[in-house]
């Protein structure tokens, strides 16, 4: 998955969409999956540091990482190769 | 660098909830770095919030409806040239125009610049004409067509579907889903601003609109895309922000080579989900919500009086994205005196 390469992603959370318009928040969790993304991280290395950085367990991240992600094609703010 | 002087004439101080964009305009002019100017504000109508707007406007005159023609006008613009020697006037309404087009190059004897498209740049843009003007331009355009009776609202179904656009010749547009709200709509609308009624296809997405200053050769010498982000009950921006929008920027430009615009206009878009733009409607001015441009680096009202002036403008090449605006109302408190002044005298 990529982000649009234009994003705006300040560190308050806060997503602009240069092109719509559109702007949203993000929490922590949220602003750090970005971030990752915004590195070109993949969805495993994403995976692989939430695990390890969160206390929580792989089903939770797992789930959650999917309607994350799909949110974020809703909002289209990902493009595909 | 010591800055001129300038006396400019501006119309459209109705800075209502529809506002025209007067203000914003004089805000820009207010800010240039190249001149300071006394702004003379032309009205129609004593109710107009920025003839009270002092720190705004220094002096207002009443000016004859453009219903009252050519003649009339410029026999008030003398008597007001005569008080102020104005050097330049910025109309700002699409009805008024005409007038001003047509009186622009007697403005011009009389040592009064003007920097207005030409009468065909002004007609082929006209609603009614929009299709043609797509046609000519490469330039998507959804269909339309003129109606000048109730009867013909019968055939739209066939024709158009619904929902389907129905819209005044100069302003105000509603979207009708049935064949009694497009009647309700014929009526309302016609009866307002007269006949022909503009029947457009409903194209779904999001409106985007870019605000334009044309050399009147052939290149833009400004442009800024926005999206509305907040819409009044009249669908009009009360918020926006500015957009990178390379698609509609090529759109803008495309049309100014293409037509050699002379003058501030106003392009409003529909971008459909499949990133396809379809114009809906070209405003032969500027837009209200023109001062975004100036808050995000170009001073679109500026660059008109320089170039009205003769002088030769650099193109703007940058302005800043994510720049928003918030519009606000304000109670002004006005002495009877005054408002006795303007609907007395036609002077305040």
């Amino acid at each position: 998955m990529n982000l649009l390469k234009n994003l705006a992603i300040s560190d308050t959370g806060f997503v602009f969409n240069p092109a719509t318009g559109d702007s949203f928040s993000v929490n922590p969790i949220g602003l750090d999956i970005l971030k990752h993304l915004k590195d070109g991280k993949s969805e495993n290395e994403i995976r692989k540091h939430l695990l390890e950085s969160y206390q929580t367990d792989k089903e939770t991240v797992e789930k959650d990482l999917y309607d994350f992600f799909k949110m974020l094609d809703q909002l289209r703010l990902t493009e595909h190769d | 660098m010591t800055k001129s002087k300038l006396t400019i004439a501006v119309t459209g101080l109705n800075n209502i909830d529809s506002p025209g964009p007067g203000i914003p305009v004089i805000r820009g002019l207010k800010e240039s770095k190249h001149f300071n100017c006394r702004i003379i504000g032309l009205s129609y109508d004593a109710m107009e919030p920025g003839i009270y707007m002092h720190e705004v406007v220094d002096k207002t005159y009443q000016i004859p409806l453009p219903s009252a023609g050519q003649q009339s006008l410029l026999t008030r613009l003398e008597y007001i040239h005569q008080q102020e020697k104005l050097d330049v006037i910025i109309p700002n309404f699409d009805a008024e125009l005409y007038n001003f087009i047509k009186l622009q190059d007697t403005l011009k004897s009389m040592g009064i610049a003007t920097f207005l498209p030409t009468l065909e740049q002004f007609e082929e843009r006209h609603k009614s004409a929009l299709p043609a003007f797509g046609e000519k331009y490469g330039i998507k355009v959804p269909k339309s067509r003129m109606i000048n009776s109730m009867a013909e609202i019968h055939n739209l179904a066939y024709e158009f579907g619904y929902p389907l656009v129905v819209k005044g010749k100069f302003y105000d547009a509603s979207i009708a889903y049935s064949p009694d709200q497009a009647m309700a709509y014929f009526n309302k609308i016609s009866g307002k601003w007269g006949l022909p009624i503009i029947i457009q296809q409903y194209t779904p997405g999001t409106e985007v609109n870019l605000t334009g200053l044309g050399d009147g050769k052939g290149k833009l010498t400004g442009a800024v895309p926005m999206r509305k982000t907040y819409i009044t009950d009249k669908g009009k921006a009360w918020a926006g922000v500015t957009l990178e929008d390379k698609e509609l920027m090529k759109i803008a430009e495309k049309m100014v080579a293409g037509n050699k615009w002379r003058g501030g206009f106003e392009l409003e878009m529909i971008r459909t989900d499949r990133n396809e733009y379809y114009l809906i409607e070209i405003n032969p001015r500027f837009p209200a919500w023109v001062h975004l441009a100036t808050g995000s680096g170009q001073n679109h009202p500026e660059a008109l009086v320089r170039m009205a002036l003769g002088e030769d403008v650099n193109p703007y090449k940058r302005y800043e994205v994510g720049k928003m605006f918030v519009r606000y109302s304000w109670d002004q408190i006005v002495d009877l005196k005054e408002f006795e002044n303007i609907s007395t005298f036609g002077e305040l």
